[in-house]
């Protein structure tokens, strides 16, 4: 089953080809890379697919649905979890308050105008459950802006993932992480269960070949190699493009 | 809410029940004005404090249900039914929020200030112009307000529409602390912090948005009705900008997001025009400087400061005891 | 067919002062991000101390330049004074302090000039009427239209063709680079600003002898102004324009045929045209 098909998608901005004719799909359970220089557009390639910006031609398929002109927060509702590369979190709230938030989201409950939060105890008890899951019960209480980096960034996945999407998308998760962060961020992602697709956008190029099964390199927003890791890994185009542009 | 902030609030309610008796009818008329510009001010603290949308045409609710209660009770009723004058002048001011939000909530930041700014300008214009409806710039005068003396209030007394007002207030704080305290408030307050987490967590910013903007717009409803029986006349004024700004200042002074902070910023603005204007005619001018010296100074709303204050004194008390 | 001549010449004069106005207040918006809710009670000034001067020198060319010179000296202290400052970087500051000016220059000019409203006479030689085929029309209000034509190719040209205007759209789209290349963009941005209300005196003084100098005018022309940037789109010197001609025409049109409702009826068009694009005409997004 496809979790996510996207057709000769493209996005001009102005004369900038940020994203010309990119194709590829990504099967259920999937892990997927994109890598490639900065600015080879996979930020743009994340923002199309998860909605924030339009294409300027092509589609995108999330489960055989055509997607490509949902807004945001109906993508999420077809499956779309997303993380950002500078940490979109709810600063001034606790970390407890941040996952009631989380998911609020998919409750009527958000419409409920007069009975207190407080007295959703199903719904705090969850919470707690998922932030002892992660490990971070503890930080309950903390401002969100008090936390460190790190967990800061750990937040926000267990955002995306209290929701249960299916897709995950990861806007480079690792970046400002500590080599030990990263690496406990790795086997997190690796313990997740195979009902979940992940696609992930990384420069470090280790994280990436741990992660993925799949890779697709990008390059002046154009798809130059798309196949298993260990393939592309030994490409020397790729190859050629890593070694010159470092 | 704890057990002492239930207290402080029960205390504070029986302060304002026991006031009248001692202060003079003018102080008391004084108050009941402070008491109904802060349900009005309260109620954009739901959108500036809570939502993070600034409006600067929050007069347009206000005026609305003044000049749509007024308009029943002079021309219509030839004295008051209050029941329906209140229900038609709430019921005006959610249309309008309706029709506004409309226009308004497509748009962001700077653009979404300037179009709800000029639309209620627009409104103003409108009344103004208007002679055969609104009075025109004379506005409508001669509104009676409700008999009550089946329960002994004669609400011609100062005192009596003191208690009248007093008991809309209290109501309404209760309301609109339900409100912010709800599962619906809590998102509003997601869409503050971050618009777009809100977005890639599936939430229907707009939605969100245009029920607060409704649901303030009630309660600002409530204000104007309130108003319209005070002064027993409505002139265009009510829907003026100078109004939308002098709310927002309320809670910026008082403190966004506090929902007791703008009752004391409207305490506090309307003091400060009552002395000032008494003292000199070019209160216009000290007015501008209060508000630019609140910018300057208070960004964080006296609230804020008065509860850091009190923590630091009572940790300071703590410490002392040990 | 005399009167729809006359009436889209009225609003065509109209639409040039409001131009003039909202030039000034885009410029301000588009290139330094703020908004200046006291940018009407700037055209009122201009007009006043263009009426003064004008009073004393019988030179209304004198009392323009007086006009433009004071409001641009006063544009630039109170930028440099208040909004330059950091508490006045958010929006909200920004309304919240321009809005205490604007009280306090109303109270101002109250003070000085009185309440009563006020009217610049029209210089010698652009008094009587000039025929146009069938009508006879003011020849005052055609210099108006000459001259707010004028000052948008001045502004065009400047923003556009000039190396200054180049440095201030530099500045606009990245700050720290234009300055890291030499240049003190917050010299640029305080002339701009400076720039911005001169444009509003001077609307004040060249409009005074038509629509007089009263408390009040300040805010309704000010709102004027916001409809037209809304409807022509932010930050745009065509979208100034358009949208002022646009709304001018309206008015005049509107004033004429329906006086009570003309307020309604602009409203209506804003409306409208957010409707169809909800930037403006000229707006980008």
């Amino acid at each position: 089953m496809e979790a996510l098909e996207v057709v000769k998608l493209s996005k001009s901005f102005g004369g900038l080809h940020a994203v010309r004719d990119v194709s590829f799909r990504v099967m259920q359970g999937e892990r997927m890379a994109i890598i490639g220089p900065n600015g080879a557009g996979k930020t743009t390639l994340f923002q199309l697919i998860s909605g924030m910006l339009t294409p300027s031609g092509g589609s995108v398929f999330a489960f055989g649905t055509d997607i490509t002109k949902l807004p945001p927060n109906r993508r999420a509702g077809i499956g779309i979890g997303r993380t950002f590369q500078i940490t979109q979190l709810f600063m001034n709230l606790t970390v407890l308050e941040n996952v009631v938030l989380a998911l609020e989201a998919l409750h009527k409950m958000r419409f409920n105008l007069l009975r207190p939060l407080s007295s959703y105890r199903q719904l705090l008890a969850q919470a707690e459950d998922i932030l002892k899951r992660w490990g971070m019960l503890d930080r309950r209480d903390t401002m969100a802006r008090n936390l460190s980096y790190g967990e800061q960034r750990q937040l926000e996945i267990i955002l995306t993932l209290s929701q249960n999407r299916s897709i995950l998308l990861l806007d480079e998760p690792t970046c400002g992480l500590s080599p030990e962060e990263a690496r406990s961020f790795v086997s997190m992602i690796r313990d997740l269960p195979r009902t979940i697709t992940i696609l992930i956008i990384d420069h470090d190029i280790d994280v990436t070949f741990e992660i993925a099964e799949k890779v697709m390199v990008l390059h002046f927003g154009a798809v130059i190699a798309y196949g298993p890791s260990e393939e592309v890994k030994v490409n020397p185009r790729v190859q050629d493009i890593y070694m010159g542009s470092q | 809410m704890n057990k002492s902030a239930y207290l402080t609030s029960f205390i504070l309610v029986v302060i304002l029940a026991l006031l009248p008796l001692v202060l003079r009818p003018y102080h008391t008329g004084l108050l009941t004005l402070i008491l109904i510009f802060s349900i009005f001010a309260m109620s954009l603290d739901i959108l500036q404090g809570y939502t993070g949308l600034s409006s600067l045409g929050h007069a347009a609710f206000l005026g609305t249900a003044a000049y749509v209660a007024a308009i029943l009770n002079v021309k219509v009723f030839n004295g008051c039914n209050f029941g329906i004058e209140l229900t038609a002048g709430v019921v005006s001011a959610a249309a309008m929020a309706a029709i506004l939000g409309l226009i308004v909530l497509r748009s962001r930041g700077v653009y979404f200030l300037m179009i709800l700014l000029a639309s209620s300008m627009m409104l103003w214009g409108i009344a103004f112009k208007w002679r055969k409806v609104t009075g025109g710039d004379d506005g409508l005068s001669g509104i009676s307000r409700p008999d009550l003396s089946f329960i002994g209030f004669d609400l011609g007394a100062t005192t009596d529409f003191y208690y009248f007002v007093l008991f809309f207030f209290v109501c309404s704080t209760i309301l609109i602390y339900m409100v912010v305290r709800s599962a619906f408030g809590h998102t509003l307050v997601g869409i503050r912090e971050s618009e777009l987490r809100m977005h890639s967590l599936g939430y229907d910013i707009w939605l969100h948005k245009y029920i607060a903007f409704i649901v303030a717009a009630i309660f600002a409803g409530v204000a104007g009705v309130l108003m319209a029986y005070y002064n027993r006349f409505v002139s265009p004024s009510e829907l003026h900008l100078v109004t939308s700004v002098e709310a927002l200042i309320m809670v910026i002074l008082g403190g966004a997001g506090t929902l007791f902070g703008p009752a004391i910023g409207a305490g506090i603005v309307i003091l400060v025009k009552t002395f000032v204007s008494g003292y000199t005619e070019h209160w216009m001018i000290i007015l501008g400087i209060v508000y630019i010296a609140s910018v300057m100074f208070a960004p964080q709303g006296v609230y804020k400061i008065f509860q850091e204050q009190l923590r630091k004194g009572l940790f300071a008390w703590k410490l002392s005891k040990s | 067919m005399e009167f729809f001549l006359i009436q889209t010449l009225n609003g065509l004069v109209f639409g040039m002062l409001l131009f003039l106005l909202a030039a000034g207040f885009t410029l301000i918006l588009g290139l330094m991000d703020i908004v200046n809710l006291a940018h009407g009670s700037f055209y009122l000034f201009g007009g006043y101390i263009g009426y003064s001067i004008t009073k004393s020198t019988h030179s209304l060319l004198l009392g323009c330049l007086g006009g433009l010179v004071a409001t641009g000296i006063l544009g630039i202290i109170s930028y440099r004074g208040i909004l330059q400052q950091r508490f006045a970087r958010d929006v909200l500051a920004q309304v919240l302090i321009t809005f205490g000016f604007l009280l306090i220059f109303t109270d101002v000019c109250r003070w000085i000039w009185g309440g009563i409203p006020l009217v610049i006479p029209k210089p010698g030689f652009l008094q009587g009427t000039i025929g146009l085929g069938k009508i006879v029309y003011p020849t005052y209000r055609l210099a108006i239209i000459v001259i707010g034509a004028m000052f948008f190719v001045f502004l065009w040209w400047f923003q556009e063709k000039t190396k200054y205007g180049a440095i201030v759209r530099a500045g606009v789209d990245d700050e720290k680079m234009t300055e890291a290349i030499g240049i003190n963009i917050s010299l640029v941005k305080m002339l701009v600003f400076g720039l911005g209300t001169l444009l509003a005196g001077v609307a004040g003084v060249i409009g005074a002898p038509l629509l007089g100098l009263f408390p009040g005018l300040d805010m309704e022309i000010l709102l004027l102004a916001f409809v037209v940037i809304i409807i022509g789109g932010m930050g745009s010197l065509w979208g100034a324009l358009v949208g002022a001609l646009f709304i001018g025409l309206l008015d005049s049109f509107g004033k004429s045929l329906v006086p009570e409702l003309s307020v309604f009826t602009i409203f209506a068009a804003m409306v409208v045209v957010l409707a169809i694009k909800p930037s403006g005409f000229f707006g980008s997004e």
